[in-house]
Formats: structure tokens, sequence, C-alpha cells
């Protein structure tokens, strides 16, 4: 077969010529000489560029330069093709037919009867083997799926429930410093966190509490919490109850929490009972004392999960008292 | 055959009249009988319309991203490892960074272009996802999307649904400041999912936020792998489709649903498409070069206690900020459960219904028009007004909600009551939509009624009688008419555009010696 393709007598496929004059041709390929004199200096500039960019990366100049010069190297190499393309080739309008996708009629039904015909004749006749086969798949598929995905990780189980605050646990700065009565000023905010915890993942991402001090040096947030808050100090948990933000800004004036990302806003003297934006709960809050040392500490746990709602979560939890 | 042997007059010969092309067509002919079917595919007719470059856009895009992100990846470290930072950029020095920040500070301080090339990868990203919802745009204007072109719409749109996450994950990354929130954010949306959420995060996680620092490896390995794999076969799936369904293209002289009317492949195409993809790498790079995007190094490393103020995402997940901050707070409680509907709503239930509203369209509207033929010429949108109404009323939904991402630098920049802005939107994602659909709908109907719409007008010189009559002569035909006009004609057979060239000789149906590569089939 191959000895009849390469006949040496075969010659040139004789074809019809598209010439400049042709109306394919743009406007532009009319004086071919100064379109492709034009092209020519792009790509000339081109080169230019792309060479610096060698020089600029090869010396190690600023970033900009080396970005510049590849930028606009690259773009105008781009552009002086397509230019070319567009002004010296010849352009459509041609023509192509489509094919026809569709199947003939015959051809359709042949495929159907095989898939129809095999079945019926050959698969469905060894029914028990058909569903054992599918039940065994069937049985897989559930078996893999679940230990695969908890291979991944561990089940929630309480931890999403509980945060490190226990009785007895000493507020500490990011640093490890404890907290006594002259640390804030009226006004003031800082974040605390159980002390021990306040460089592990979990202390700043659970246990982050923000601690407040106001005027009212009795502040009562709600009824049952007449002594959560000695001498102004007054905590909440810092995981925005919307979408786990920290609740970083304090609007001083109004004595409001404000969580950045969403606009959340709690209010610091009734509980943080949330006053506007889309959080749904207040923030847990920390009940905190005194000891007779001065430290602050925490009286209890939170007394709920903190942060953002979960399908486990119920309005009842007790914890870490 | 006689047995001499071959001289070099004979093995020329051999060849074929095309000399050492003839014998790499051989060759290649020999081994994968591709001749017959390259023939046809130099000859491929790509339709001169300037919106089908906007699918290469994305193309090439992605292009810049494989190429930008191949090289990220020889200096990225996808651990969450807390180390000093000793690298050059002073203000961190000595603080506690995870070495997937420490790696991305140094690729661009450290590494020689590595800014750049980190630059150039955020910005292909953005270009990525924005060209293919405008690409994707297009195709739903002009009713490309309808048979037998469904299945590739839905390949497209589950492209989008990946770019946007691939473009997430990729964010989320440098463990900055920025995107580690986002992270969290992202965290506590899996959370919300009724029954699985509190699982699948754990799970995802290796553990309660911000786990056990397994997700920045496995968001790597979804993201320079997984994602980008699964990318490649779906676009190999849609380029398959888009040349054996061939173009679409819009009505005009000679274009029928049995034909493709516009420039071959080759040359005219390839030159246009590859200088093309030079620009757009180009043009990546001159947005790496000058435009600065994330600067990781003044955010910091992450550290869950820590916030900025006024940041946006992304520009592709402004839609799910803005849709998360004008929700209420509509929790649900009861029975000891909880169901943050304040978030399932709008960050989970909403952008499913919008992407299975993409994924049924095709199907939606072939149901309500009762239209199941092949169509392979494009509408025009005004005469589709239905259609054309409802993609402009969920263009504009999306960009309420994307304006509704900086409610709180909108009050801000304005002064205005935050109050007032929140409630501005919430009533603005309702109205514009409604508002946007009825005058897109009357505008393509005041169109339809206008004569010769959309034919470039024929600009005329009026005269003025001395007894005041007037009367018009149209001009000269401009540049750019001609081809209009033309009557569309199959690839010539042999192109020279030589000035020496024999003259005017084009190809015509009658004049074509051979009946080669004539209209078939």
């Amino acid at each position: 077969m191959s000895e009849d393709n390469h006949e040496p007598s075969r010659t040139k496929v004789p074809m019809p010529i598209a010439t400049l004059s042709d109306p394919h041709m743009g406007d532009a390929a009319r004086n071919p000489q100064r379109a492709e004199g034009i092209i020519a200096v792009i790509l000339v500039v081109a080169i230019v560029f792309i060479a610096g960019f060698g020089a600029a990366y090869w010396q190690n100049w600023n970033p900009w330069i080396i970005g510049g010069t590849l930028g606009l190297g690259l773009f105008l190499l781009g552009f002086g093709l397509t230019a070319w393309g567009k002004y010296l080739m010849p352009q459509g309008p041609f023509v192509e037919e489509r094919h026809v996708l569709a199947s003939s009629p015959e051809e359709r039904d042949s495929m159907a009867a095989a898939l129809v015909e095999r079945s019926t004749v050959v698969v469905k006749r060894r029914k028990l083997l058909g569903g054992l086969f599918a039940i065994g798949a069937g049985i897989f598929g559930i078996v893999a799926l679940f230990p695969l995905l908890r291979s991944l990780g561990p089940v929630p189980g309480t931890s999403l429930d509980t945060s490190d605050w226990r009785k007895g646990r000493v507020l500490v700065d990011s640093s490890g410093r404890s907290v006594t009565r002259d640390t804030l000023v009226v006004g003031g905010i800082m974040t605390v966190y159980p002390a021990g915890l306040q460089n592990t993942d979990q202390g700043q991402a659970v246990d982050q509490t923000v601690l407040i001090r106001v005027q009212d040096s009795n502040l009562v947030t709600a009824k049952g919490r007449e002594t959560w808050a000695p001498d102004g100090y007054v905590a909440y948990s810092k995981v925005c109850t919307h979408l786990g933000c920290p609740v970083g800004l304090y609007e001083q004036q109004l004595e409001l929490l404000v969580c950045p990302c969403h606009q959340s806003m709690f209010n610091v003297r009734n509980g943080a009972i949330p006053q506007f934006g889309p959080a749904p709960r207040p923030l847990p809050q920390l009940p905190l004392y005194f000891d007779t040392d001065g430290i602050l500490k925490a009286q209890a746990g939170f007394d709920q999960a903190v942060g953002p709602g979960f399908f486990e979560r119920t309005t009842t939890q007790e914890n870490g008292t | 055959m006689s047995p001499a042997l071959p001289t070099a007059k004979t093995k020329k010969q051999a060849l074929g009249p095309y000399g050492r092309v003839s014998g790499v067509v051989n060759e290649l002919d020999d081994r994968l009988g591709l001749a017959k079917g390259g023939r046809v595919f130099l000859d491929k007719i790509f339709p001169d319309h300037w919106s089908f470059m906007l699918g290469e856009i994305a193309l090439y895009s992605f292009v810049v991203l494989i190429a930008t992100g191949i090289f990220l990846a020889l200096y990225f470290v996808p651990s969450a490892n807390e180390i000093i930072y000793h690298g050059s950029y002073a203000p961190l020095r000595g603080q506690r960074v995870s070495e997937a920040f420490n790696s991305t500070v140094n690729i661009s301080f450290g590494v020689r272009g590595g800014l750049l090339v980190r630059q150039m990868h955020h910005w292909a990203a953005d270009i990525f996802v924005a060209s293919i919802v405008v690409h994707m745009a297009r195709i739903f204007f002009t009713g490309a999307f309808r048979k037998p072109r469904e299945l590739n719409w839905v390949i497209g749109t589950l492209m989008l649904i990946l770019a946007i996450l691939e473009g997430f994950i990729g964010y989320s990354l440098p463990d900055d400041l920025i995107s580690g929130t986002g992270l969290r954010i992202g965290y506590s949306i899996v959370e919300s999912i009724p029954f699985v959420g509190s699982y699948l995060g754990t799970f995802l996680w290796g553990g309660q936020f911000p786990g056990t620092g397994v997700i920045i490896p496995r968001f790597y390995i979804i993201h320079v792998l997984i994602i980008p794999l699964v990318l490649f076969g779906l676009l190999g799936a849609h380029l398959g489709l888009l040349v054996r369904q061939k173009h679409t293209q819009f009505k005009g002289p000679g274009r029928t649903e049995t034909n493709v009317v516009g420039s071959p492949m080759f040359p005219t195409f390839m030159a246009k498409t590859t200088g093309f993809l030079f620009m757009v790498v180009g043009a990546t790079a001159l947005l790496g070069a000058f435009a600065q995007i994330n600067p990781i190094w003044q955010f910091g490393s992450y550290e869950a206690s820590k916030i900025s103020y006024a940041v946006q995402p992304d520009w592709y997940m402004g839609w799910l900020d803005g849709a998360l901050r004008i929700m209420p707070a509509w929790e649900f409680a009861g029975w000891g459960h909880t169901v943050p509907l304040e978030v399932f709503l709008p960050a989970v239930i909403f952008p499913g219904l919008i992407f299975n509203i993409a994924f049924v369209w095709p199907a939606l509207e072939r149901r309500m028009t009762g239209d199941n033929e092949l169509h392979n010429l494009l509408d025009r949108p005004r005469d589709r007004p239905k259609r054309t109404a409802a993609g402009a009323a969920m263009l504009a939904l999306l960009f309420v909600l994307f304006a509704a991402s900086s409610t709180d630098v909108l009050a801000n920049y304005f002064r205005l009551s935050l109050n007032f802005v929140l409630w501005s939107f919430r009533i603005l994602t309702f109205v514009v939509p409604v508002v946007v659909a009825f005058v897109t709908y009357g505008i393509c109907k005041e169109m339809q009624g206008v004569q010769g719409i959309g034919k470039r007008k024929r600009a005329v010189i009026v005269h003025r009688s001395v007894t005041g009559e007037y009367t018009t002569t149209p001009t000269p035909p401009r540049p750019g008419d001609g081809p209009e006009e033309m009557e569309p004609e199959p690839v010539p057979e042999r192109i020279d555009i030589s000035p020496l060239a024999a003259p005017v000789l084009t190809a015509s149906r009658e004049s074509s010696p051979t009946g080669a590569r004539q209209v078939s089939r």
C-alpha cells in the first residue's frame, strides 16, 4: 500500500488561487509593504522587550521591570502575529458544510436492538447473578464511603460544645500575663485566653475571649449573672455566632462589640444580645471573679457552645462548671 | 518493483511533490492515517465574531495558571507548622508564622521573579473566572446552549463551579490573616449544613476549626492536582464537543443551519489565536508587574483571634458574601437541634439553586418553548426577549449581591447609616432584577420594531435644493463594509498571496478543477 502512495509520478495538486486582489484580503493587504513594515516594527520592539526581560531577569532587577518587559514583549509579539493574521491573511467568508451528527434510523434501531435483546436474552436470564453482583457493588459503595470519610478526621462528638474554660482558670493575654484589677482602664478592651493555652490553636480559635472594662462597677448583663462582671470586667466569647470571625472591633461610646466580617453588633451591657446584623445569638458570657490575690479567673466555663450554629447544637448545654 | 538501490533522486521523488513536508505527512499517515482528517482540520472554519474570543481568554488564562502554578509549586511549602520568620522582609522577622506563609513570603521576596509570578497567578485566576462568566453570558444570550449543545453548556457550568472552588482554595493556601479568616468562614458554612455539617467539618479539617494542621496540605493537593485534573478532562470534552458539533454562527448572508462561515484554521485563525494567547499572557504579566494583588506580608500569618477590617474576598466570592450580609438572623432552634438558616440558606442553598438553574436551563427552555429542533444559527438577544430578560435579571441579582458585599465600605465612604445601606440592599436584591427584566424585555421589543437594526448604516449625504426639498445620496462603501456583502465560498485549495501570483482566480465551486474539498457530505 505504501508503495502505491510513494509513486514517484505524483505531481502537485492543482488548486485555485486566492490573490492579493481577492476580496478575502483586507484593505491593508492592498498595500502589503506598508502593513508588513508596521507589523515588523511591532515585532522588533517586542524582540527588544523580550531581550530586555532576559537581561532584567539575569540581573535580578525590580519585579516591575522584569514583569513590564515580559508583559510588553509578549503582548507586542502576540499583537504583531494577530495583526499579521488579521490584515495580511485571507479572511472569511469561507464556508464549510456541517456533518449530519445523527445516524440513520436503521443504525439507531440496531444499537437499541443490541442493547435490549442482549440484555433480555443474555443478562436477564441469570437474574440471580446480576442481583448478587448489584448487591455486592452497592454494599461496597456504602461501606467504602463512610470509612473513607471517617479516616479523614474524628467525629465531632462533644468537641464542638466545649471550650477549655473551667472553674478557676486564670485569664491571660497572648503573652501569658494574667489580669488584675487595674490591668484595664474603663473603656479598655483586650483578648484573653485560658492560662497555658494562649499560644495553642485551640486556645486561639475556640477559647479566645474578649475582656472589656465598663464604667459600671457591678454590671448585671442579665438575670442570674449578678456576680459575673466584677469591677466592671465583663468577658464574652470572641467567636462570632454568625460565621466564627473574631469579634475584633469595640465601639466604646455605644459599648457595642462589632464583627468586622459581616457587621454583627453585640451590646456589651445586656449580655451581648445581637443588636444589628446577621448574627443569630448572643456571644456566650464568661463568668469572672477576682481571687484573693486579685487575679482574674473564670467562675465556670461558657454555659453554651461558642461560635456559629451547627445541627447538634442545643440551647441548654452546660459545661465546664 | 525492481530491487534497484535508492538514489538521491528516487528518494526525493518518493517523498512526494512537497519535499520534506510530504515525507513527514507520509510517515505520519502510514501510522495514524491522519492526512484526510488533517486536511479537513486545516480547513476548519472559525466564525469571525469578536464574541467567540471570550472563551479563548478563559482557555489562555488557564494556560497562564498552569505555567505560573508549576513555578509556584517548586517553592511553596504546604504546611501549617509554625516556624520563626527569618527572611528578607524586616517587619516580619522574629514572628511566628506557618511554613505555608513563610514560603509564600519567600516566593515574593526571595525567589527571583517570584513576586511577579505569584501576582500573575492571582490575576490569571481572577481573569479565568471572569472570562468564563462573560463567555457563559454570551452563550446564554445568543442561545448557543440549545440542542445539540446542552451537554457542553453543562460541562461549562461545571467548569465555572470548579474554577470558583479552585480559586477559593488557592487563595486560602498562603495562610495569611485574610485568607485564614475566609477559611474560618468556609468551615462555618460547612458546619451549617443540617445532619452532616459538623461531621464534614471535622473530617475535612481533622477536628474542630482550625483542626490539626491538615487542611493546608489537603487543600494543596486538591488545588494543584485534583481540581486541575478534572478541569483538564472537562476542558478536553468541552473542546472535543466543540470540534465535533462545530461552531455556532450568527445569521448573515450565506450562513445557514447546515454550514459554518468564517476563516480557516490554518493559517488565518492559527495566527490570530496564537497571537491572542501571547497577548493574554502579556496582559497578565503587565498586571502582575504593575498592579499589586494580595500583599500577604502586610496581612501577616493567620491567627484565629486576629482579624482585619473592610476586606473582601476575591471578586467571584463577592455575591456569596453579599448574600450572607443581607440575610436576616433567622436561626432555627428546636427539638434539641440548631439549623443556622442565616448561613445555610444564603451560602449553601442559594448558590446551589443558582447553579442548578444554570444546569437545567437548556432543558427548561426546551420544555417552555416546545422547541426540540437542532440549532446552529445563533439568536440575536433582542429576538428572544424573554430569555434575554431572564438572563439580565439573573446578572442583575448577582451584581446587586456582589455590591452588597461591601455594605460597610459603602456606608463609610458615603457617610450613610449602615442600617440604611443594609436595608437598601435587601430591597434592591428583589427590586432590581424585576425592574431589569421588564426594562430588558421592553428594550428588546422596541429594537425588534426598528427597521434595519443591527445593520451597519451606510452614511448618506443630504442635499437641500433651492426650493427647500431634501434628497439623499448614499456614500461609497467604507472599509469593513465589503466582506459582509460577500457570498461565502469554500476554502481555496491553494492560498498564494504573493503579489507576483497569477491574477484573480478565486476559488469557487465551479472553477475548482480538482473537485477536492468541495461542499460534500
